[in-house]
């Protein structure tokens, strides 16, 4: 035993913008991606899919395709051994189409051949005959025939409670695509006893492994997903794409098997944010004071549910926005139609009525003559108000007075547009001159819930485990780019006095599930695990060296280092497995209330754009931002999360857009789904307010989803006051302005 | 066949009909630094240096860059120094999923071959071509401005 001097604390703990310990090699290009794996023997999947948005199959002839040189399987629903079905919430989608189709681009067979290019082919060779059928893609009469995922009614408070001033207001939000840049991929890989070791880009190992599993009619132990590198998620890769195609495509040929979708199939691969139409109506004081909110919502679920229930469930809950209102009256519908599937997108549900509610709340300012911010802040919820909707108590932090205030005293910028056409509505296009630019400030506020609500069982398991190199930590969360890796080490580092870290990618049958990377609800779920495991791992290595501290050295006392390391762990490494659970949230009760949610989080944002209200063109100059953080682990990625989220709810606002007609989708490419550019982005200031939440690891909140919820009101409220218009729909489209 | 001198190294290639040069590169010579995200020349994640050219690599016919010298990211970087480009995109946060990362970090590289003392405009123009989804692109911007005015 050598007496050294002690290190002066862990470096690298929360708090600290730390860098990730991926960056190096994604910047050298040497990060494994789901789409760049191979294995020996391997073949290539493709899809064959539904051209029509609803139609009976009359028959499937696989002939021509197996009889292409190359071709090792053509499969179709009779070849599925299980249920068939799969699904988030509920197992309505077929796994391959069985006698009918009910949204363009719906799968019907799968082929696995030498390589992509010949399966491609095959794919095209199926002959399936169809008997179209005219698809439902009308919302409104969905609900009218009672083709509903969820219908959710909340009453609260006094029927009879009203305003003074009433505002009322119909709104609309297109469907917009996470355009996540890696397309769904993995690769399958028989065991040879008859199981399957998936890898695979998901938000959620074990809740594909879970459907894997039920719809090919298999044992949980006989299918093992692992994270393989994600480009990108945002809600895509919550629900099943090629997941259970790969694992059955690989044990009927007995060979690995690998599928990479196109950008075109991906764009019909995943769910999409759900278009919503919203009716409301606000009332309130002559002083401003909200005093009821009617509110119906209706969201176009498409074909399949995914997690429409949940989606309408939290457009109607945060259908008020961040204010206090004793009476409320919401109804909402999620319907059953023959357009693509919508889910799971940054924001779920909270996106869409807070586009509704920043609308009305800025009606509600002209009506009675206030300034539409001290509106907000006169019904701005805090800690100890009840949400309006389900009159929860609010026990965490939700500075909401705060956030407003913070970014309304941020100074507005008061620079000319300049005659850089970069910098011009319009652009390089010319089209713009800087002295036809009008310029305009929008301000909008959101809130949204942390993690999973409504009694869901919300669990994440992680395992800590000190070695004679550091502390590992295993998990089966699904790090999508959005920096978990790197938070999970900070939590790590703090909890332990350990600055060597390494972050383990468990398979589902390692470790127990770590929840869906979604919700905004992984730092504070498997960081809320680790930070529990690391301190039972600290606890027994002390309680093994009789030390007070450990460092990358060993164990302490007295500043005399007892242990090291390795002799610490010379009988074993020190390991303990933690499933860390939130605060126990209710389902709803019959009038819709209750504790349903964990906590929540809210954030403003004020957007400033540059109109050229002749030919409706918009530039965003910029988009400031104070957001509710908890406590900011790791303050870069915040700001990351942040900026990119932003670009996102600018995106809705001024361009993104899937185009449908009859269910079809009309601009499945970048080419004509436009996302913004380095051009397109506007300047952010973020002010980080922290307020410790009562549950997250050092009171860290999840902080994903906040950026994208009032960012695309805030730069519609923008349009808005530069032109004049109603703007009652978003995107906003050049003849929206013009015309 | 085609011969192609890719980050210094002489390769043979036999695309298939008119298979892009990224194919070649990815399925073909198992370079997998350079992404395949649109297909059609929209995301820049395929960028890649050819004969000093910056292109997207979807959109060049293998075929046609017989006796080419291409760059992709795999190249950028001298053996395990990082490009000063790579260094400050991973210190400014400027890689999250990573995925557009590589045509960002050739793009990128090129603008400071071809621009040394690139404007903040210049730098978001040059780069228009790249989509990144992630970051929202601040953070790359800041990491790229940061490099002006340094050798």
């Amino acid at each position: 035993m050598t007496i050294t001097t002690r290190r002066a604390g862990v470096s690298g703990g929360v708090g600290t913008s730390v860098v990730r310990p991926d960056g190096v090699p994604k910047v050298r290009g040497e990060f494994a991606y789901s789409s760049d794996l191979e294995a020996n023997g391997m073949l290539w999947g493709a899809t064959v899919r539904s051209p029509h948005a609803k139609a009976r199959i009359v028959s499937i002839d696989i002939a021509p395709a197996l009889a292409m040189p190359g071709v090792a399987a053509v499969l179709t629903i009779d070849d599925v051994p299980g249920l068939g079905v799969f699904g988030l919430i509920q197992p309505d989608q077929p796994v391959l189409a069985d006698g009918q189709v009910q949204f363009w681009g719906e799968p019907v067979a799968v082929v696995a051949a030498d390589d992509r290019e010949t399966a491609r082919l095959a794919a095209a060779v199926v002959v399936v005959v169809y008997e179209p059928i005219d698809p439902l893609v009308d919302p409104e009469e969905a609900e009218r025939l009672g083709e509903t995922f969820r219908v959710f009614d909340i009453t609260r408070g006094d029927p009879e409670a009203h305003g003074e001033v009433v505002v009322e207001g119909y709104y609309e939000v297109g469907m917009q695509d996470q355009a996540q840049l890696g397309t769904e991929s993995g690769l399958a890989i028989p065991d040879g006893v008859g199981g399957v070791d998936l890898h695979v880009s998901t938000q959620w190992l074990h809740a594909d492994h879970e459907q894997v599993v039920a719809s090919l009619g298999l044992r949980p132990e006989q299918v093992r997903l692992h994270l393989a590198g994600v480009g990108g998620a945002f809600g895509a890769r919550e629900d099943i794409s090629l997941q259970i195609h790969l694992c059955l495509l690989a044990l009927r040929t007995g060979r690995p098997v690998k599928m990479v979708y196109d950008r075109a199939e991906s764009f019909v691969g995943h769910v999409h944010r759900h278009p919503a139409r919203m009716w409301y109506r606000h009332e309130a004081d002559r002083d401003g004071i909200l005093r009821r909110v009617d509110a119906r919502i209706l969201l176009d679920g498409g074909a399949y549910a995914s997690t429409s229930p949940a989606v309408l469930a939290n457009a109607s809950y945060f259908a008020v926005g961040p204010y206090a209102c004793e009476s409320v009256r919401v109804h909402g519908a999620a319907v059953r139609t023959n357009n693509p599937p919508c889910g799971a997108m940054r924001g779920f549900g909270a996106v869409q009525s807070c586009f509704g509610h920043e609308a009305q709340m800025d009606r509600l300012a002209a009506a009675l003559g206030i300034d539409p911010i001290e509106l907000r802040l006169c019904n701005a919820l805090d800690h100890g108000d009840r949400i309006a909707t389900t009159g929860q108590l609010i026990t965490g932090s939700l500075p909401t007075r705060r956030v407003i205030e913070t970014l309304r005293d941020l100074p507005l910028p008061d620079d000319a547009p300049g005659d850089d056409p970069r910098r011009l509505p319009g652009g390089t296009g010319l089209t713009t001159p800087s002295s036809a630019v009008v310029r305009g400030v929008g301000f909008a506020v959101g809130v949204k819930n942390l993690a999973f609500s409504e009694a869901f069982d919300d669990f994440a398991e992680v395992r800590a485990v000190l070695t004679a190199d550091g502390i590992e930590i295993h998990t089966a969360a699904a790090e999508v780019g959005q920096g978990l890796v790197t938070v999970l080490q900070q939590i790590a580092r703090t909890a332990t006095g350990i600055s060597n870290v390494e972050v383990v990618w468990d398979h589902t049958g390692e470790i127990g599930s770590a929840g869906s990377t979604s919700a905004s609800r992984q730092t504070q779920m498997t960081g809320g695990a680790a930070l529990r495991a690391c301190e039972a791992v600290v606890a027994t290595a002390l309680a093994r060296a009789d030390a007070d501290s450990l460092d990358d050295d060993g164990a302490w006392r007295d500043d005399v280092l007892v242990m090291t390391l390795a002799e610490l762990v010379a009988e074993g490494p020190i390991s303990q497995l933690e499933r860390f659970r939130h605060p126990a949230t209710a389902a709803p009760d019959e009038h819709g209330t209750g504790d349903v949610h964990a906590g929540y989080a809210v954030a403003a944002h004020r957007a400033v754009v540059d109109v050229d209200p002749e030919l409706g063109l918009v530039r965003v100059v910029r988009v400031d931002t104070a957001q509710d953080v908890g406590r900011a682990l790791n303050p870069q990625a915040v700001i990351g999360q942040i900026e990119g989220g932003i670009m996102q709810g600018v995106g809705l606002a001024v361009m993104e857009e899937i185009i449908l007609d009859r269910g079809v989708m009309k601009n499945a490419s970048f080419t004509d789904y436009l996302l913004p550019t380095f051009l397109d982005a506007p300047d952010v200031t973020a002010v980080l307010i922290e307020e410790p939440d009562h549950w997250g690891p050092f009171g860290a909140k999840g902080v994903g989803e906040a950026p994208t919820i009032s960012s695309t009101a805030a730069v519609v409220a923008a349009i808005r006051n530069a032109t004049g218009k109603a703007l009652t729909r978003t995107p906003v489209r050049p003849e929206d302005i013009a015309l | 066949m085609i011969r192609i001198i890719v980050n210094g190294v002489e390769h043979a290639a036999d695309p298939v009909g008119p298979e892009s040069l990224l194919t070649t590169l990815r399925d073909g010579l198992g370079l997998f630094g350079s992404k395949n995200a649109c297909e059609q020349g929209e995301c820049g994640s395929c960028s890649v240096l050819l004969d000093g050219r910056l292109v997207c690599s979807c959109l060049v016919m293998a075929a046609d860059a017989d006796g080419s010298v291409v760059t992709t990211v795999e190249g950028i970087a001298t053996d395990e120094t990082l490009h000063r480009v790579q260094e400050a995109m991973v210190n400014a946060g400027g890689v999250q999923c990573g995925l557009c990362t590589p045509g960002i970090v050739v793009a990128a590289a090129h603008l400071f071959e071809t621009t040394p003392t690139p404007t903040e405009i210049d730098i978001r123009e040059a780069l228009a071509g790249n989509i990144c989804r992630c970051t929202g692109y601040g953070a790359i911007v800041r990491a790229l401005e940061s490099l002006v005015g340094k050798q």
